[in-house]
């Protein structure tokens, strides 16, 4: 093999957006030379999709608020699957974190008093989402994406290089971590535009990879969203949990077909938006689960009321958790109460007037008018569920979020536990900028306790390039596929055998699909060279794509419930034994494994913020606390 | 319901290349960047094209179509005659790495180059007051989704390649903006001057102003009238005012 | 240097861009709007031009109406009635416009006018032409250099384009008040209306709004400046219209003025 171009780093961190830059900021400022590696050019990351705010309990809107409350909507929100150290840090950390962004440059909505302002959304007791319009995600992405400019300005004015210390490695792609033993060595890619392998020598590797939602046909996520940080660390021999719980955004555009998908932001409801039926019934009222009744509202006066006069009213059902309110869309439709398209119609036009819309909701706005040709301040849009978010991934220390895998991080969606079984909006951004920052942190105290540092092999090196240009073959094997059909026969699997509502029957004729697909993806020939070649890079994503879909697949199968994000129409009811059991996916001799793991139990001051009568509804008797006399 | 149209794509790289007929089925509610996507699946698998969202928000697939400078994600086919070839191009004004992929480094460059935010002195996380009329200026700069179609038709750098040297386009000119307005930036206190760096060292003063960033930005920025106009009367306060400096004497700092 | 190597690429053909033929690949009717403003801009010129050398057709005795083209009339050359400030200066040669005094100015404020730069930028000067459409020009320098680094006083343009306009406000007031005391007629109106959309113009201007408030880095702390910043910058997006609807008024107005002048129309009077 000719000579490849090689780099080393104390950090590197995979992954562009808001957790992997976070991570790097993090690992930067703690003196660690840190290595970005995105796919996509600096600053596009997925995070700039998401639109509705950062949850914080800062308390600016309504007093009350205060981390507790927060880590206890999170822990009802994940149905108390959450892994609950994480959904602390998190609740805690939340503030600061936003705060910080601000010393970043970061300019959200005010308060009439200046402080950032926050607005209702799903699942949150109080107004809680420090938000910029409904364009917050972009808002995360750039100021991170600045402050890494003026880290690497300090850089320059220190040592005449913007580079010396913090360096993005844009439209690069890593297919493998390498490692010394069981310790993390290094990662082995290569550069998109030139296909030319490139090697990172470094003693971490923090995994920032986002989700999977590609491997869904309907969904918000970007195309690259194909869960390589999930397979990477499979691979490594990390392992991953509750990979059955995959959210579906309960509002997506349906129409026009080339736009299905994509997302309608959960704001449009916590601003006042409700959802109607064909026969223009407001159905989320019929949709209220025994375990929220207590706060929701149960009528449509009250509900209406509560936007003016939260504290004396309950909220409307429009704002349950994203699972709920999924699963009601769907049985709408199934019902055949559906929109012409198959949604339903959410309407806000009917609800305040045009310029608060277009002042309040500017994208929506602007995304409706320039891709369906629908004015949203004049008639309901139809909207039904899209694949949105991964609850399942890398299983982390909350603390430091390091995988099994020495050397090992990951933060954000790829990481797991945070969400348990469902996550609430407005959470994702809090994730991201709360466990980016403890991976950096994590990964540099790590290398400074390492005494020798991991070297590469140069046989994995070897073996990583072979394996990377593998599908550029004679097509020798017989009959060869194009990565594209293979991909869409993949996607089009997992929406209608592993999607929204799941059996087992379909799930076991999911894994001999995803076998035949798995088969063929090792035979698909890509034509053309290396440079800048769509095809390569799809097949080489493919492969991360069905370990994934497997991970999933096997995993719902096996949890025999209904929770979160986990919906089977042979097992409807949660159970509260399958509450504190995760299921691990690891890398086995063929395929994936899926073992039962139990999770540790919740601190005793932390069971102590919720009431008995709601930890009821969710524990076994033998987990229940004593009664207080 | 779907039909056929004849396209014309550019495809080549560095050394050269050409514009490549196609015909392609167009169905209804589709955009360019799908029959793109279509032309990948079925006839041209290695046909690069740059893209993440399909939604207009992360600002990925900037190309030209018909030599307009477009987001292929949010050109509607319907707004485009069936009947008519579409020509599909990579941005004019970059040096184009393969087929419609370009490289805009130089953006990235430009960037590094505005000196950052400078945070406040003495004020603490969490401290930060601002008003929401203080703030508006610089958000609507920072609804950027950094597509840098702006750019592309900045006919000082896309008519002037020598011109890059000097000028930093639109896209920064008006980061420059952002900065100057944001109402807690500390620059001034550590020595930077914003009003002179957009003019020396980002070449505000190589802008006149012809409008055609603004009419490309599919965000909608008003760049010329908020952002770089407003520039060039802070800059005119300083440099070009003679009587600026005199009255300032008698003016309250703040 | 030893070997020959290529001429470096630059313009609009820098090292590395696709090369692609036609200077443009546009296929709608990018020329209309440059050629529309060319012709719209050179027929004012040249009107404006005429009738400013006519010296004559510019005062209606009866009515006291007096044509913006030659206000303030302070020449010895004036009529005595039409002079509202006196008529400090001796007698003009012919072709001298006689409202030299404030003509230089009015042009320069909007040869200076961010709005009339984009226009004959684009249309006279073609650069360039049409976005996306290749400009003439091999080089570039846009308004770093002398004359053109000469814009950034449009401000100064502005105060004396206020003055002015001021005058005109004040010739249409008078206008009220002809040979036979108050009266309205059609003429009145339309200097009204002029005088009124002259004010559109000038207030709407980007340096009156860096004036009242853009240059505040506080909002907050300034309300009234804020609410007049915002007045303006309301006023400022519909800028370029006034910009045109203000020529057609100005040419409006005179041609009004000097076709009653020279007797070829008679006014419509509404009142006296």
């Amino acid at each position: 093999m000719t000579e490849i171009e090689r780099h080393s780093y104390d950090v590197v961190v995979i992954g562009a957006g808001g957790a992997g830059l976070r991570a790097a900021i993090e690992a930067r400022e703690l003196g660690k030379r840190t290595a970005i590696i995105s796919k996509s050019l600096f600053g596009k990351a997925h995070t700039v999709m998401a639109e509705g705010g950062i949850a914080a309990s800062m308390g600016n809107v309504n007093s009350r608020d205060n981390w507790q409350v927060h880590f206890r909507d999170t822990m009802r929100g994940g149905k108390f699957l959450n892994n609950w150290r994480m959904a602390e840090l998190h609740a805690e950390e939340a503030p600061q974190r936003v705060w910080e962004l601000e010393t970043y440059g970061a300019l959200f909505d005010r308060t009439e008093e200046g402080k950032i302002s926050q607005r209702n959304f799903g699942g949150h007791e109080y107004p809680r989402l420090a938000h910029v319009g409904d364009r917050t995600g972009l808002e995360l992405i750039r100021t991170l994406q600045q402050k890494i400019v003026s880290l690497q300005q300090e850089d320059f004015a220190q040592h005449g290089d913007y580079e010396a210390n913090l360096k993005v490695f844009a439209e690069c792609t890593v297919t493998e971590i390498l490692e010394d033993g069981d310790r993390v060595a290094g990662a082995f890619g290569y550069w998109r535009e030139t296909g030319r392998f490139v090697l990172f020598e470094a003693p971490t590797v923090v995994l920032a990879t986002g989700g999977i939602g590609k491997s869904f046909k309907v969904t918000s996520n970007s195309w690259e969203y194909t869960g390589d940080g999930h397979a990477l660390a499979l691979r490594a021999g990390a392992s991953l949990i509750n990979m059955e719980f995959v959210q579906f955004h309960p509002t997506g555009m349906v129409w026009p077909i080339s736009v299905k998908g994509i997302l309608v932001t959960e704001s449009v409801r916590g601003d006042g938006g409700v959802l109607r039926n064909s026969e223009g019934k407001r159905f989320m009222f019929d949709y209220v689960p025994e375990v929220f009744k207590a706060h929701y509202a149960d009528s449509e006066d009250e509900a209406d009321r509560w936007y003016e006069d939260p504290d004396n009213n309950r909220r409307p059902p429009e704002l349950l958790p994203r699972d709920e309110v999924a699963r009601a869309i769907n049985s709408e439709v199934k019902a055949g109460r559906g929109s012409p398209h198959g949604g339903v119609f959410l309407d806000v036009s009917s609800r305040m007037p045009a310029e608060v819309i277009i002042k309040r909701l500017p994208s929506m706005h602007h995304q409706f008018k320039e891709l369906a040709d629908v004015d949203i301040t004049a008639e309901p849009m139809e909207v039904g569920p899209t694949c949105h978010y991964m609850m399942g991934g890398v299983q982390v220390d909350p603390d430091t979020a390091a995988a099994s895998v020495p050397g090992l991080f990951a933060a954000g969606e790829v990481a797991g536990g945070m969400h348990g079984s469902n996550r609430l909006g407005g959470n994702s951004l809090s994730d991201l900028l709360v466990f980016g920052r403890r991976a950096g942190a994590g990964a540099a105290s790590y290398v400074d306790s390492l005494g020798r540092r991991p070297a590469v092999d140069e046989s994995d090196v070897t073996a990583a390039g072979a394996m990377a240009v593998n599908s550029f073959g004679d097509g020798a094997g017989g009959a060869t596929d194009n990565p594209y059909t293979v991909q869409q026969e993949l996607q089009q699997t997992m929406n209608d055998l592993v999607g929204i509502i799941r059996k087992a029957d379909e799930m076991e004729l999911a894994l001999k699909k995803l076998d035949e697909l798995r088969r063929r993806a090792d035979r698909v020939v890509v034509e053309g060279h290396r440079q800048f070649n769509p095809g390569w890079h799809l097949a080489l994503d493919l492969r991360s794509m069905l370990v994934v879909c497997e991970c999933v697949t096997k995993a719902a199968l096996e949890r025999t419930e209904s929770r979160g994000g986990h919906t089977r129409d042979d097992f409807p009811a949660m159970d509260p034994n399958w509450r504190h059991t995760l299921l691990v996916c690891t890398a086995g001799s063929d395929g994936v494994d899926v073992a039962a793991e139990g999770q540790p139990p919740m601190r005793g001051d932390l069971v102590e913020l919720f009431e008995r009568s709601e930890l009821e509804k969710y524990y076994t008797d033998v987990e229940l606390p004593e009664e207080s006399p | 319901m779907g039909y056929q149209q004849h396209f014309r794509v550019w495809r080549g790289d560095a050394e050269g290349g050409e514009l490549v007929d196609f015909d392609a089925e167009v169905n209804e509610g589709e955009v360019v960047l799908d029959v793109i996507h279509r032309l990948q699946a079925t006839q041209a698998p290695d046909l690069a094209v740059r893209w993440n969202c399909k939604a207009g928000k992360c600002g990925s697939c900037s190309a030209e179509v018909n030599g307009r400078a477009r987001l292929l994600c949010m050109t509607r086919m319907s707004t485009l005659d069936p009947n008519e070839t579409v020509v599909v191009t990579p941005m004019k004004t970059f040096p184009v790495i393969r087929d419609l992929v370009c490289d805009v480094s130089y953006n990235y460059v430009k960037a590094r180059e505005v000196p950052a935010f400078v945070p406040p002195k003495g004020v603490q996380p969490g401290d930060y007051r601002m008003q929401q009329v203080d703030v508006e200026r610089s958000q609507e700069f920072r609804k950027c989704i950094e597509c840098f179609l702006c750019q592309d038709v900045c006919h000082v750098i896309r008519d002037h390649d020598e011109n890059k040297e000097s000028f930093s386009g639109p896209r920064f000119l008006m980061r420059v903006a952002e900065l100057d307005m944001h109402p807690l930036d500390a620059a001034a206190e550590q020595g930077i001057d914003r009003k002179q760096d957009v003019q020396d060292d980002h070449g505000l003063g190589m802008c006149n102003i012809t409008k055609c960033c603004t009419e490309v930005c599919p965000e909608h920025i008003k760049i010329t009238d908020n952002a770089l106009i407003p520039m060039k009367e802070r800059v005119a306060d300083r440099r070009y005012d003679p009587f600026f400096p005199i009255t300032k004497l008698f003016r309250r700092q703040r | 240097m030893t070997t020959t190597s290529p001429a470096p690429r630059t313009g609009v053909d820098g090292r590395g861009r696709v090369a692609i033929g036609p200077r443009t690949l546009r296929t709608d009717r990018w020329w209309l709007s440059p050629l529309l403003t060319f012709l719209g801009l050179s027929a004012f010129v040249i009107y404006g031009l005429v009738r400013t050398a006519m010296q004559q057709h510019y005062w209606v005795a009866e009515y006291h109406y007096l044509t913006p083209f030659y206000s303030p009339c302070m020449t010895m050359s004036c009529i005595p009635e039409s002079a509202h400030f006196g008529r400090p200066f001796p007698e003009f040669p012919p072709l001298i416009p006689y409202a030299i005094i404030g003509l230089p100015f009015l042009l320069l404020f909007r040869l200076t006018c961010y709005y009339y730069r984009k226009a004959y930028y684009r249309s006279f000067w073609l650069s360039p032409p049409a976005c996306a459409v290749t400009e003439p020009h091999r080089t570039y320098s846009g308004e770093t250099r002398f004359p053109l680094v000469t814009q950034n006083v449009h401000r100064y343009f502005f105060y004396v384009a206020v003055i002015i306009t001021a005058i005109n406000t004040w010739d249409a007031i008078l206008a009220f008040g002809g040979e036979d005391g108050f009266g309205i007629g059609l003429g009145n109106l339309i200097l009204v209306i002029n005088v009124i959309l002259l004010w559109a113009y000038t207030l709407s201007c980007h340096s009156c709004r860096h004036a009242v408030g853009g240059r505040l880095k506080h909002f907050s702390k300034h309300p009234v400046r804020y609410r007049l910043w915002t007045w303006v910058t309301k006023m400022n997006t519909r800028h370029m219209e006034f910009a045109w609807v203000t020529l057609g008024t100005l040419v409006l107005t005179d041609a009004y003025i000097a076709l009653l002048s020279a007797g070829v129309i008679s006014d419509t009077r509404i009142f006296n």
